[in-house]
């Protein structure tokens, strides 16, 4: 068997490329990927505090660019990313107790942790939206 | 560090599309993942159609029929054809299984690879050898400290009911190989299939190892590589949980602190 892999060139079987996009692994990559736009999201809330306290015109000129239409699409992605990560968090912590392991069981939290943070994501606009209105 | 591409001598090809069978009424469509290593190309695509009348329900039986009857130098691997060797997984349609459990789907069109980032050692055959040496690595059989006893070592029907979903694993390599974890980290990263073998062991009331075993899987890498993408638990042909048994490593990683 050990000469097996001393083969001629043995090429590498194909993966990614074939392998069907499964609920459960795009969950996960998708909890990787809002980690990731969160940790760059908090260098703009930094930017954010920065110039709360640098003066008024610092702060103008940040809302400028975060009321713009860059600006809104940036904060709803954010925003999202927030909330999918925050509850998918939580799922994973369920799973960290032995909770939820079972496929049909990872199914149904999976898909409610879509529906949940796209809800959470519409209330938190709807209600930031309202409150500029008022 | 992970690769996602294909290496340049693994990329596949298009290969040979085999006529039709004449008068069929439903015909079968194989696209199947071939590598010769004699002839120094890359793998290649090849097209089989076969007259799913006159072929047996399974995938396994098709490629049988293929061999037989259309390309006899088709290679893989298969012994038992009822799911209790673990010899015929492959990759079919996208995950992984065994083409003998699998039914022949209603459309008929089937794209057949060897399980998924693996060495080839011909067509649909993957080289096991890593994966059977980490298996070797958890010592999955039983070790004692206790002096053996005049008869058999004794476990109450609750202890042995612990092993029921660990004990049918046939060491398929389904699961161990459709994992992303696996795939970017296999070289140390033991894999689900070989952490179900350790927690088998570590769950059993009559191994005297479970601290040392625990201890050999104590490391960043061996465990701690599955982030519960549970691709594992969704492909195995058995039903059963790596992705559980992983979870019940770490809960007793955590519970021995």
């Amino acid at each position: 068997m050990a000469s097996e892999t001393k083969g001629p060139n043995r090429p590498l079987s194909p993966h990614l490329q074939i392998y069907k996009p499964q609920l459960t692994s795009m969950l996960s990559i998708t909890h990787r990927l809002t980690g990731l736009a969160l940790a760059v999201g908090t260098l703009v809330l930094v930017w954010w505090i920065g110039a709360v306290a640098a003066g008024p015109e610092a702060l103008d000129d940040v809302n400028d660019f975060l009321s713009s239409w860059l600006g809104i699409l940036l904060m709803a992605g954010w925003s999202y990313a927030l909330f999918y990560h925050l509850l998918n968090g939580i799922r994973h912590l369920f799973w960290d107790m032995g909770a939820g392991l079972e496929l049909k069981a990872a199914y149904a939290s999976g898909w409610a942790v879509v529906a949940g943070s796209i809800l959470l994501t519409v209330i938190a606009w709807a209600m930031a939206l309202g409150n500029v209105g008022s | 560090m992970a690769e996602f591409t294909l290496p340049q001598n693994s990329k596949v090809r298009k290969g040979k599309t085999w006529p039709k069978p004449e008068g069929a009424a439903r015909v079968g469509t194989f696209q199947i993942y071939r590598w010769d290593p004699d002839d120094g190309e890359n793998p290649r695509e090849d097209t089989f159609y076969l007259d799913l009348d006159e072929t047996g329900p399974m995938i396994l039986d098709g490629l049988i029929k293929i061999k037989n009857e259309i390309d006899s130098t088709l290679t893989f691997r298969r012994s038992c054809r009822e799911g209790v060797c673990g010899s015929c997984a492959f990759n079919i349609n996208g995950t992984n299984t065994l083409a003998c459990t699998m039914v022949m789907p209603k459309s008929g069109m089937l794209k057949i690879y060897p399980l998924p980032h693996m060495p080839v050692v011909k067509d649909l055959v993957a080289d096991l050898t890593i994966p059977y040496a980490q298996l070797q690595e958890v010592e999955p059989w039983l070790k004692t400290k206790t002096p053996a006893p005049q008869r058999e070592r004794l476990q109450s029907p609750e202890d042995r009911a612990k092993l029921d979903g660990l004990w049918e694993c046939i060491l398929c390599f389904s699961c161990q190989t459709s994992c992303p974890s696996y795939w970017w980290n296999g070289d140390r990263y033991l894999g689900p299939a070989v952490l179900l073998q350790a927690y088998r062991w570590i769950a059993d009331s009559r191994d005297e190892y479970s601290g040392e075993r625990l201890d050999a899987l104590e490391d960043p890498f061996r465990l701690y590589r599955c982030h519960t993408i549970m691709n594992c638990t969704k492909t195995c042909p058995k039903s059963l949980n790596p992705a559980k048994s992983i979870a019940e490593i770490k809960k007793l990683m955590v519970a021995r602190q």
